[in-house]
């Protein structure tokens, strides 16, 4: 008796293992099975590549979005992925013991924080700053850009701090002894040691920055039609879905799926390379 | 080695207080030594700098918010029901509370299992543990829109619940569901390799084993990812968006509709009509995320500790 | 002629509560190698890292005294970095950076501000013949240094050391974790390179000592015990203590 519910047992947690399995399929399915035809109703190429993006005329081209998207991203990058780098280096080597007691628990903190929290920041405080001192009405590329470089702070701070970390004490001290500075020793010997989880940490702020949907749009403008300035408005995939699925129907509900696709497509292709760059830094 | 037990009350051994130890580094050592290194210096100050900026965004947006929330958390603003005047944020805490329960209660035990069968009986080089893991990492860096959309095609409409709290807690421990089971593997493996030894020699089961020694001295760690994933369940919004929907009132049943705290936030700011209650639906979230997040990694150095 | 590379003076050396150097005072002369031996624990590695200033890295490391490099006080007006490029310095495990042969030897030089790739290559290959391991690595100088045997990892990072033209070369056990063939050459090594450099090695090994070095200083258990030319400490060690370590009576 005892021996059946062992083995039973045993099987209803592999049963639960195989759960995320489960979800991973019914997420490609669904998203997939519901995308797809819209794209091929649309046109593979007219979907990916079109410019315009007017429902009521039934034309659905997302590339302003995936633009928008590329745009965003990249802002987010720019800014927040030096602030970061140098942050952890900072945290790692600079920071006094007592300091980091403060500093590591912020920036927990910075990570917990909602993306809605994040978005209404950005509205009342980023958007009114850029609108008076740098131009245009302040829902822009740049303001989304500040927005998801801050959210993006964490991810890229803890990552490259851990990796920081790893590196052997002995390449800094055999640096030191050369008569490098400490400056020197630790950007040009540990750094360059680190650079591959540095790099898995970018990647993972790159998904963080395009799957990013709130915040973004309560900054970003949301126009759809193609970026047209750093302080212009526009639309990235995820707002694209959230902002229209509410009245969609038919083909227009279909063709915002395809969105979903596309972006889904997007983050798995970031996933994978975050695997492969974090696999080759373990294998060195 | 006598010698070597560092003997405190020898005086020899303590340095003599009017020594001045000549290894300091002065801050004026220092100042001169980058004069000869402007380059180091530069790039001390670029560091110094980055570290001060992430500071202050940290503390400006904590501090705006709060400057700005906390004068108007009023007690209309907990009053059972809402209305378009009072805008009471009472009925999405409810349903916060309500979602977060629900999304758990589905959420740990298929967590726990999985994690338990990956640690307990899978053989090392499993074929199905590769794939389990692979299928948890690309869950965890799916982003809540299209976990949004999965519920909303899904739950909302294949299996036709409708917009209900029942279809968002459903998304919402499918999201979660990566957190808890890489916090509770982390706990199990943690459990030192004696005690399941310990267990067996006396003539335990395995179920015994792991239901009796294993569990009970991995639940710390197990409780801080159950409480991080309920940090993001909090925090969410685009996921519930269009499986929870927006209705701003407590549910019914699980197949009603109900907004959490988190999309209430979200709703109150693009209507823009009030901003002051807002700013204080804003500080109630933050403060229940922090709290939350901060018990979370409380629990997590209580494991590292012991 | 004066001959005294580096005076140590009275030196004092604390970590935390800890009394781990005792009073120590010590001349060390221009080319030639001076041994420090002694059971493991006894300051002789942490006597070597005072000498360019590695333990200012160490938290709680309170050092008094005096130590002079050609009369010039190393902890007092002098720059840090200056130090070590002066006072070389080899480990006792290999660590070569995770860059090429060439990056690695570079690296120094580069430090100190040469830039023109003539100089470098001239520097590297210079430094490479000294340590003995041209003929090994000339054809394989992009290769990453990581893929180097442990013995010439060691000899790479001697001419690492050797790239940015030190007077003074410290190498603390650097055959400890080397097969015998490898530790030949390391020692034939600092044989010819003291022609040029003043040469300060730990060893825990006293048969190395009495091959390769000149003086030998026997230390233990925070203290100097007795230190003097090689062969007269080995064959008539003046004091009990050093005797019985030397004839193997502990450590």
């Amino acid at each position: 008796m005892a021996k059946y519910k062992e083995k039973a047992m045993e099987y209803v947690f592999l049963a639960t293992a195989c759960i995320s399995i489960l979800a991973v399929a019914l997420i490609c399915f669904f998203l997939f099975a519901n995308g797809v035809p819209a794209m091929k109703e649309i046109g593979f190429a007219d979907f990916l590549l079109g410019v315009e993006w007017r429902p009521s005329n039934d034309v659905y081209g997302i590339f302003p979005m995936i633009l928008g998207s590329i745009y965003v991203t990249a802002g987010a990058i720019v800014i927040g992925v030096p602030i970061g780098l140098l942050t952890a280096v900072f945290m790692a080597r600079y920071c006094p013991a007592k300091l980091y007691k403060i500093f590591k628990p912020g920036i927990e903190l910075l990570a917990g924080i909602p993306s809605v929290v994040y978005g209404f920041f950005g509205m009342v405080v980023i958007v009114p700053f850029i609108r008076q001192n740098v131009g245009g009405n302040g829902s822009s590329i740049m303001a989304a850009s500040v927005l998801l470089g801050l959210m993006i702070l964490p991810t890229v701070i803890s990552q490259s701090e851990a990796s920081i970390r790893a590196v052997p004490e002995s390449y800094y001290e055999g640096s030191l002894a050369l008569g490098a500075t400490h400056e020197r020793s630790v950007f040009c010997s540990i750094l360059p040691a680190a650079k591959s989880g540095i790099f898995a940490g970018i990647i993972l702020g790159i998904g963080r920055a395009i799957g990013e949907t709130m915040a973004v749009i309560m900054v970003a403008g949301n126009q759809a039609r193609m970026p047209q300035g750093i302080l212009q408005g526009v639309r990235t995939l995820t707002a694209n879905i959230v902002i229209e699925m509410g009245y969609a129907q038919g083909l227009h509900r279909e063709a915002l799926i395809a969105t979903g696709v596309v972006l889904f497509v997007f983050i798995l292709i970031i996933n994978l390379s975050f695997s492969i760059v974090k696999m080759r830094g373990e294998r060195t | 080695m006598a010698a070597f037990d560092s003997n405190v009350e020898n005086v020899e051994d303590i340095m003599p207080e009017d020594m001045e130890a000549i290894n300091k580094e002065t801050f004026k050592d220092r100042l001169a030594s980058y004069r000869r290194t402007p380059g180091s210096f530069l790039v001390m100050l670029l560091v110094v700098i980055a570290a001060g900026i992430t500071a202050a965004a940290l503390i400006f947006l904590v501090g705006y918010i709060l400057v700005n929330g906390v004068p108007y958390l009023s007690a209309s603003l907990f009053s059972w029901t809402y209305t378009s005047d009072n805008v009471s944020l009472m009925p999405a805490l409810i349903n916060t509370v309500i979602m977060a329960f629900m999304s758990l209660l589905m959420a740990v035990p298929f967590g726990i299992g999985a994690a338990i069968y990956l640690v307990e009986y899978a053989s090392k080089g499993n074929k199905l543990v590769k794939v389990v893991r692979i299928t948890a990492e690309t869950l965890t860096g799916i982003p809540s829109i299209v976990y949004g959309l999965f519920g909303m095609l899904f739950f909302v409409t294949a299996l036709h619940w409708r917009y209900s709290i029942l279809s968002g807690a459903c998304t919402l421990a499918i999201m979660v569901l990566p957190v808890i089971l890489r916090t509770t593997e982390e706990a199990l493996l943690a459990v030192p390799d004696s005690f399941r030894e310990g267990s067996f020699g006396l003539g335990a089961g395995k179920l015994r084993t792991i239901f009796r020694i294993i569990l009970p001295s991995a639940v710390p760690g197990i409780l801080s990812g159950i409480i991080l994933s309920t940090g993001r369940i909090v925090g969410e919004t685009a996921a519930l968006i269009y499986t929870a929907g927006t209705v701003a009132a407590i549910p019914s049943d699980v197949f009603s509709s109900g907004r959490t705290l988190a999309v209430h936030m979200y709703v109150l700011s693009n209507e823009g009509l009030h901003v002051n209650e807002a700013y204080a639906t804003a500080v109630v979230l933050l403060v229940l995320v922090i709290a939350i997040n901060a018990l979370s990694s409380f629990l997590a150095k209580k494991v590292q500790k012991s | 002629m004066d001959t005294t590379k580096i005076m140590i003076e009275d030196l004092d050396l604390y970590y935390g509560q800890f009394h781990a150097l005792k009073d120590m005072s010590l001349k060390i002369n221009k080319n030639e190698i001076t041994a420090f031996i002694g059971p493991s624990g006894c300051g002789k590695s942490t006597l070597l890292k005072s000498l360019n200033r590695m333990n200012d890295l160490v938290e709680g490391c309170k050092i008094t005294g005096k130590v002079t490099l050609d009369d010039e006080d190393i902890y007092r007006n002098m720059d840090v970095n200056l130090l070590r490029k002066r006072v070389g310095m080899v480990f006792q495990k290999p660590n070569p950076f995770p860059m090429s042969v060439y990056d690695n030897v570079a690296y120094g030089p580069r430090t100190h501000g040469i830039r023109s790739k003539a100089k470098l290559d001239a520097i590297v290959e210079d430094a490479l013949r000294k340590a003995a391991i041209w003929d090994e690595l000339k054809d394989r100088m992009k290769k990453s240094a990581l893929g180097l045997s442990g013995g010439q990892q060691q000899r790479l990072c001697i001419a690492r050391a050797l790239a940015v033209q030190p007077e003074v070369l410290l190498m603390d056990e650097p055959t400890s974790a080397l097969d015998p063939i490898s530790t030949t050459k390391i020692e034939e090594l600092a044989m010819e390179l003291k022609e040029e450099y003043t040469i300060v090695m730990v060893t825990h090994n006293m048969q190395q000592a009495t091959r390769i070095s000149d003086k030998t200083v026997f230390f233990l258990l925070g203290e100097i015990i007795e230190a003097g030319k090689t062969d007269e400490l080995f064959s008539m060690p003046q004091d009990k203590r050093t005797e019985d370590y030397i004839t193997g009576r502990f450590g």
